[in-house]
């Protein structure tokens, strides 16, 4: 039983057909790396994962939820999917506690005392104990980011989805990120990631998507996606990345 | 009646017409920032036709002169039978015109508030009415602070134009001692001393929320 389908997926902006037919099926516990030059249609095929962006046509169904359906269907897909951005998004008038109480609170309705509870312990689990009481704009870009996967965790996600989380950030913040999310995928957490970072993918993602022009072009078990690309524009890709 | 001369008697009556002024400016605000904030939410709307609307609305009341909404609830509505008091006329008035600016500030400021923090929120399944509470808002509000306290300073200026329709206030005051003394300039100079001695604080505290509102971090 698959944790996320993706069936024949079509997304436009206006006149531009930015996905044209995508189909993908994730496994419980696996981790799907999403690459491809910019326009390729990566991001916007993970923000159609929790409803940020409409689909055209098509049928996307996320942790036992199907995507289509009112607000309320809509806010009970997300309380189990969580999402990491490239810019952090941190709230920046809360503390680094309230950032991550204040859904628990509000949306599951956690009383307090608990909230707190699972606030300290995904605030361990990325490190950043010390920073309960910090506010996002006293934290580095790196901080912030595990702030905010902490943010998404408290919310106790089935699937966590990131969009080039690491992409605003120095290769030394970079690392410390990747580390936590490395971490989550050890721990079972089923992940679907679009990334710049191919090393990451390549050791941490069970398999690796590469997509242009709107649709998957190659897919594949990572280490062999990599080390054996099948078309000339994945070669391209890859042998572009200098890392 | 035998000619006077303005005197401490006479100061003592614009203070007191002052207090008039200052009346009227807290239930503009008052009444205009609640009017005006629902107007807000409405510009910010989901729904096309509520932003429309609201739109129209901010258009039409900036579009006019103060002075012809106060004309119109005043004597448009006691021809329509309405026998309004001046002080709820000029009330009505201000709160109205207040409303329409206070409106286009504050949507500015809800506006002004990054779309990441929509999405952000959004994504942690945060109904509609959770998310401006507890994060567009909050942020929205210190954005308008500086701007709100300016609009204010206008606010208190612009109740002198309810002298108009013989409501008493600091510049209706002004007139009816000149009337009574012939000594304009002392009298006006000292009208427009009160005006500034109540709008330049409010300047000040303006320029400086809005200092603190770049100078500090952003909570």
């Amino acid at each position: 039983m698959p944790e996320v389908v993706v069936e024949n997926v079509h997304k436009s902006f206006g006149a531009l057909e930015v996905l044209k037919g995508v189909s993908l099926s994730v496994g419980r516990g696996e981790v799907f790396a999403l690459i491809g030059r910019s326009g390729s249609g990566k991001s916007t095929l993970l923000r159609c994962m929790n409803g940020l962006e409409k689909i055209n046509s098509g049928r996307i169904e996320i942790a036992g939820h199907a995507l289509g359906g009112d607000a309320k269907a809509l806010r009970k897909l997300r309380t189990d999917v969580g999402i990491v951005f490239q810019s952090y998004n941190l709230f920046p008038h809360l503390t680094v506690g309230e950032n991550i109480m204040l859904a628990p609170r509000i949306v599951k309705d956690v009383a307090k005392p608990k909230a707190r509870e699972v606030a300290r312990e995904v605030l361990q689990l990325v490190g950043l104990s010390e920073k309960f009481d910090s506010y996002p704009d006293q934290l580095s870009g790196g901080q912030q980011q595990r702030v905010a996967i902490a943010r998404s965790l408290a919310m106790r996600p089935k699937v966590m989805l990131f969009d080039e989380v690491t992409s605003a950030l120095d290769p030394e913040l970079t690392e410390e990120v990747l580390m936590v999310m490395e971490q989550l995928a050890r721990d079972g957490m089923t992940m679907i990631l679009v990334t710049h970072e191919m090393g990451f993918a390549r050791r941490v993602a069970t398999q690796t998507i590469f997509m242009h022009k709107g649709k998957i072009w190659e897919r594949g078990p990572s280490a062999t996606l990599f080390a054996d690309p099948q078309t000339p524009e994945l070669r391209q890709f890859v042998k572009s990345d200098v890392k | 009646m035998t000619l006077k001369t303005f005197g401490f008697d006479q100061f003592g009556f614009l203070i007191f017409s002052l207090q008039w002024t200052i009346l009227l400016t807290v239930i503009a605000l008052i009444g205009g920032g609640l009017l005006g904030f629902a107007v807000a939410l409405a510009r910010t709307a989901q729904l096309k036709p509520v932003r429309i609307a609201a739109a129209t609305y901010i258009q039409v009341i900036q579009g006019i002169p103060v002075l012809m909404i106060l004309f119109l609830s005043y004597y448009g509505l006691s021809l329509a039978g309405f026998e309004l008091p001046p002080l709820v006329a000029a009330g009505a008035s201000m709160t109205i015109y207040a409303s329409g600016y206070l409106a286009e500030i504050w949507r500015g400021c809800i506006q002004a508030v990054p779309k990441q923090q929509w999405e952000a929120s959004e994504s942690l399944a945060m109904t509609r009415l959770q998310q401006y509470r507890y994060v567009i808002l909050p942020q929205a509000i210190r954005i308008s602070l500086p701007p709100t306290v300016g609009f204010a300073v206008q606010v208190v200026k612009n109740t002198s134009i309810t002298s108009i329709i013989g409501f008493v206030e600091l510049a209706r005051a002004g007139q009816l001692i000149n009337n009574a003394t012939f000594q304009p300039f002392r009298v006006f100079l000292a009208v427009a001393a009160l005006y500034f001695v109540v709008c330049y604080p409010l300047s000040q505290l303006s320029r400086l929320l809005e200092r603190r509102l770049h100078a500090g971090s952003s909570r």
